[in-house]
């Protein structure tokens, strides 16, 4: 089987094989990528980030049903810890989804993050181009539990939803650098809760102090999503979003950047791992580790010096 | 980086009781394996999509219901009609020991009954996944 043609026609078992391989990083995967580049770039890409036990899969999955009442193909990766320890994992936010399992235009898949601490897995971009290869029109990425600098989510994404529900936290956290830096949309779910409306304030405080939004304030939308409360207005948000990213010019510029940045990270990876293979065989590394344990010399200096040798 | 064993662990059927597959799920986790939960009352059908979509390597059933003869061997019939006949399928909960051979027989290819220690069914899926 011929597992990118059968990808681009709509294989289910097919697109998970392809994550698997990406994931795993088996050797077809980079011949897998390859392949499907040319056909990504259609999919709308959206993530879900926010604290643990906000309801980011509950959400998710209310989302996904609306997009579909609207006719659209719905792709969906959760991404869930992975144990420092043993290396793996509990994936559970398919709970949340059980009654989009039987959809036939949505596929849902669950990742670890595999000893990422963005927020996402490092193959997760990856797994979101797949999904967009194989014609789905809005993929969801939604992140690890997060608390405040896990942010890599804007890096796959072209609408980031920040997710925060009433109780957490004083009015400073509102003022901290990071994931409240990355909104597109807030969302404030758990809205029949107590503290709502000082959360929103907060927020909108926050938003008053911004000034490098030029013309796109992030919108505070109030959602029960296990109620099904407030989703349609979110989704009016996300389209609002993608018309402002469009008329602006600035979805080209987000994709220019996130080219850019992929590059650079594929490069850094293959350079690091092509280099620290070459220093690190033939055993003249471990040499050097005890020279520098018995301070005979300084880790800089034997750096600067492999680097030396490397580049001459 | 090496291939990680995924395991599906879902509760066919109608019984509400899922504390032992959590403990399931739980050793699964310490024993580095990637272990997706779906929870509560899953079709044969939702059971074998999502192993599907997750592209798992092992199916884990557990079920106190009763009802294992018919929808264990179900399960399996489905998953090969998949194409996925290459996913080790496992299952565990209240089975009398009368059943178990006629489950083998239709395709499961272990069950653990009350009282099997977690080690065991992680060294089986270590030893018998594909």
């Amino acid at each position: 089987m011929n597992i990118v043609e059968d990808v681009l026609a709509g294989s289910k078992r097919a697109l998970a094989r392809a994550i698997t391989a990406v994931e795993n990083e088996y050797d077809e995967a980079a011949e897998i990528m390859q392949k499907l580049y040319p056909h990504t770039g259609k999919a709308h890409v959206i993530g879900i980030t926010g604290p643990p036990g906000a309801g980011k899969s509950t959400l998710t999955d209310k989302l996904a049903k609306e997009y579909r009442l609207q006719g659209k193909t719905v792709g969906i990766i959760a991404v869930d810890p992975t144990s420092p320890f043993s290396g793996g994992a509990i994936l559970g936010d398919r709970i949340r989804m059980n009654e989009l399992t039987l959809d036939e235009g949505v596929f849902i898949r669950s990742m670890g993050t595999r000893g990422s601490l963005g927020g996402l897995s490092r193959k997760t971009a990856e797994a979101a181009k797949i999904m967009d290869a194989a014609g789905k029109d809005v993929i969801f990425i939604e992140t690890v539990g997060v608390g405040q600098s896990e942010v890599d989510v804007i890096k796959a994404t072209d609408t980031t939803i920040v997710v925060l529900v009433p109780g957490l936290g004083d009015d400073i956290q509102a003022i901290k650098a990071g994931i409240l830096e990355i909104a597109d949309i807030f969302a404030i779910n758990k809205a029949d809760r107590d503290g709502v409306e000082r959360l929103n304030n907060e927020i909108e405080m926050m938003l008053e102090l911004n000034q490098n939004m030029v013309d796109w304030r992030p919108p505070v939308q109030r959602t029960v999503a296990s109620k099904g409360e407030g989703i349609a207005e979110l989704i009016g948000a996300v389209k609002d979003h993608i018309t402002h990213l469009q008329q602006s010019g600035q979805l080209a510029v987000r994709r220019t950047e996130r080219t850019k940045n992929e590059l650079l990270a594929l490069l850094d990876e293959q350079i690091g791992r092509h280099v620290l293979r070459q220093i690190t065989t033939g055993g003249n590394f471990d040499k050097l580790v005890t020279s520098v344990e018995k301070r005979e010399q300084d880790p800089y200096t034997v750096v600067a010096e492999l680097l030396r040798q490397m580049l001459r | 980086m090496e291939k990680r064993i995924r395991v599906l662990v879902a509760k066919p059927g109608l019984d509400g009781h899922d504390r032992g597959a959590k403990v399931v799920a739980r050793a699964l986790r310490d024993a580095g394996f990637e272990v997706i939960y779906t929870g509560l009352r899953q079709t044969p059908e939702q059971i074998v999509e999502a192993a599907l979509q997750e592209d798992v390597n092992v199916v884990a059933l557990s079920l106190l219901s009763g009802a294992h003869n018919h929808l264990f061997p179900r399960i399996v019939a489905m998953c090969k009609e998949k194409g996925m006949s290459d996913v080790l399928i496992v299952g565990g909960g209240v089975i009398p020991d009368a059943d178990i051979a006629g489950l083998k027989a239709a395709g499961v290819s272990a069950v653990f009954t009350p009282g099997t220690p977690t080690g065991s069914i992680v060294e089986f899926i270590k030893t018998n996944v594909k």
